[in-house]
């Protein structure tokens, strides 16, 4: 079934982008990130202009983050002093990043740099998530003991100044640091229209030192704030949220979510951590290369932007 | 003063038996219409297909020109810095019909001479569009062909000739295919009857594609009152995220 998308412009087919929602939700479960990174990848394969599938892609996260959000809080899994500190950032990077984007696509170099930060964050979060969990497989492969882990470990980060006492995380840390995370996830959110989720958490466990639960359950917390911030400042400045291609997009990533987390539970928790990974690292690599590789046609049509 | 009067009731009358009087011995050349003047875009569009029929006095070939509205576009070269490629020199062409499309009764090669072709904007290379590059005449003729090339891989351009038939000696018909991704505005048809390399006569139809029913109203909705559209799209997500979030822990 064909369905025309009034801000796009263009017809696409339903059961192919419910499936590409589902798929995504399924792999959100599973994982417990947003999977955006994936997502707008494809939703620009499959033919929908670049910049209506980031700024759709903002307002499908609102969706896919609140119910997790409630659930976690419900449980107590939300640090919300840590959250509104993360949220002050994400304000600031979100707002600052629709007029990045306004910019950069007015300079005509938008697409290098969403591949460029693709490239970097991706690479990087996934080298270190693929070392990490191979690490700890080896470990226990070899001794046969759970790893301890230390509450955490005294770096730089400890020495700057307006420290905070975070309590639900037991942490008493700077409060610039998770500004800077949140604002950082913010700028990434406007311009490539992800969650953020595969940056924040590793950065909130690894930089901040927070309990894992406590990380996931506060990321999904703010997620939905600096989603909704710039679902609604891409809406002002550029119209391009399509919410016919966003409520397909849901039903179809509400459907597949309960279906990856019910495999979650299944599987054992490192090698799921090493599978997400691989994939995270795959999509960097395929990205690297098509910056690298000569493409087909060496000139491209660009959107006309008002000088 | 009745003089006068006497003259402007004749000059009325004269001018009646102009309008009404039959038409002159040598017939209209040629007779052209669409099936339909208006494509509406409606959420189940996926395309359309408009027959174009006419009728032609005398031998000759047809010839038709489908062009979209004119809009301004950017092409830019891509260049390799630092071992990425990333977007380099920009030309812009203003005047690029949003979609071309062409038909005709035999190979327009064998029919209009490049002259003819260049006037009457025949064959997607031969459109007229306008840039203001201080570029080489060459350099910006490689950046209008990218241009056509990026056209045809959107499928907004047809790189060859459609089928124009004649049934018979006098009538002729084109199916006018419209793929999913039309862009929306007034479009142009043109039919010409070309006879011995020469226009004989020449008929321009408008046609408009607009989006219509819910689609439209979303387009409007989103253009005119872009925050209210930004908050309920926000209302709508949180809303089936909670929906959904409740009904499968219950599951």
């Amino acid at each position: 079934m064909q369905l025309y998308l009034p801000i796009a412009e263009m017809s696409v087919d339903v059961f192919l982008l419910f499936l590409l929602g589902g798929g995504i939700g399924f792999l959100s479960g599973l994982f417990g990130v947003g999977g955006g990174f994936l997502l707008t990848p494809l939703l620009i394969f499959v033919g929908v202009p670049p910049a209506v599938a980031v700024a759709t892609q903002a307002n499908q996260v609102i969706a896919a983050s609140v119910s997790g959000a409630i659930s976690h809080w419900r449980r107590g899994n939300v640090d919300i002093r840590m959250g509104l500190v993360l949220l002050a950032g994400g304000f600031v990077g979100s707002s600052a990043g629709v007029g990045l984007y306004t910019l950069l696509r007015a300079v005509g170099q938008l697409d290098l740099v969403i591949a460029l930060s693709y490239v970097f964050f991706l690479g990087t979060v996934g080298a270190l998530m693929l070392m990490e969990s191979l690490r700890v497989i080896l470990r226990k492969w070899r001794a046969g003991v759970p790893s301890r882990r230390k509450l955490h470990i005294h770096t730089w980060i400890h020495g700057l100044p307006f420290k905070l006492r975070f309590r639900t995380s037991k942490l008493y840390i700077s409060a610039v640091v998770p500004f800077v995370i949140g604002a950082l996830v913010g700028i990434l959110a406007a311009i490539l229209g992800t969650g953020g989720g595969f940056l924040m958490l590793p950065a909130m466990i690894y930089l901040l030192g927070m309990p894992t639960v406590m990380a996931v359950g506060t990321s999904l917390f703010q997620i939905v704030f600096v989603a909704a911030n710039v679902t609604m400042l891409q809406s002002i400045h550029n119209q391009t949220v399509d919410v016919f291609l966003a409520l397909v997009l849901i039903v179809g990533g509400v459907i597949g979510a309960p279906l990856g987390s019910k495999l979650a539970g299944r599987l054992p928790g490192e090698q799921l951590r090493a599978l997400l990974a691989m994939i995270v690292f795959g999509v960097s690599l395929k990205l690297l290369v098509d910056l690298v590789r000569t493409p087909s046609d060496l000139y491209l049509l660009l959107p006309p932007v008002a000088q | 003063m009745r003089a006068r009067a006497l003259g402007l009731a004749l000059a009325l009358v004269g001018a009646l038996m102009v309008t009404v009087a039959p038409p002159p011995a040598r017939a209209q050349a040629l007779v052209a219409d669409l099936s339909n003047h208006l494509v509406a875009i409606t959420t189940g569009f996926t395309g359309a297909e408009i027959l174009l029929f006419g009728a032609v006095e005398g031998p000759g070939d047809v010839v038709v020109t489908v062009r979209g509205p004119a809009r301004d576009e950017a092409v830019r070269r891509k260049v390799r810095v630092a071992g990425l490629w990333m977007n380099g020199a920009e030309v812009r062409f203003s005047g690029v019909p949003v979609f071309y499309a062409m038909f005709s009764s035999r190979p327009p090669a064998d029919i209009v001479t490049e002259e003819l072709a260049e006037i009457h904007q025949i064959g997607a290379d031969n459109l007229s569009l306008r840039s203001d590059s201080r570029r080489s005449p060459e350099e910006i003729d490689t950046f209008r062909a990218a241009l056509i090339r990026a056209k045809e891989r959107q499928g907004l351009y047809q790189p060859d000739a459609g089928r124009l038939i004649f049934l018979g000696q006098r009538l002729f018909r084109a199916n006018l295919v419209f793929p999913g991704n039309v862009p929306t505005g007034a479009y142009r048809v043109e039919v010409l009857l070309i006879r011995d390399g020469a226009v004989v006569s020449a008929q321009t139809t408008p046609l408009y594609i607009s989006q219509a029913g819910i689609s439209a109203d979303v387009y409007e909705f989103a253009h005119r009152q872009a925050a209210l559209y930004g908050l309920l799209a926000i209302v709508l997500a949180v809303g089936s995220g909670w929906i959904a979030g409740a009904v499968f822990r219950k599951v």
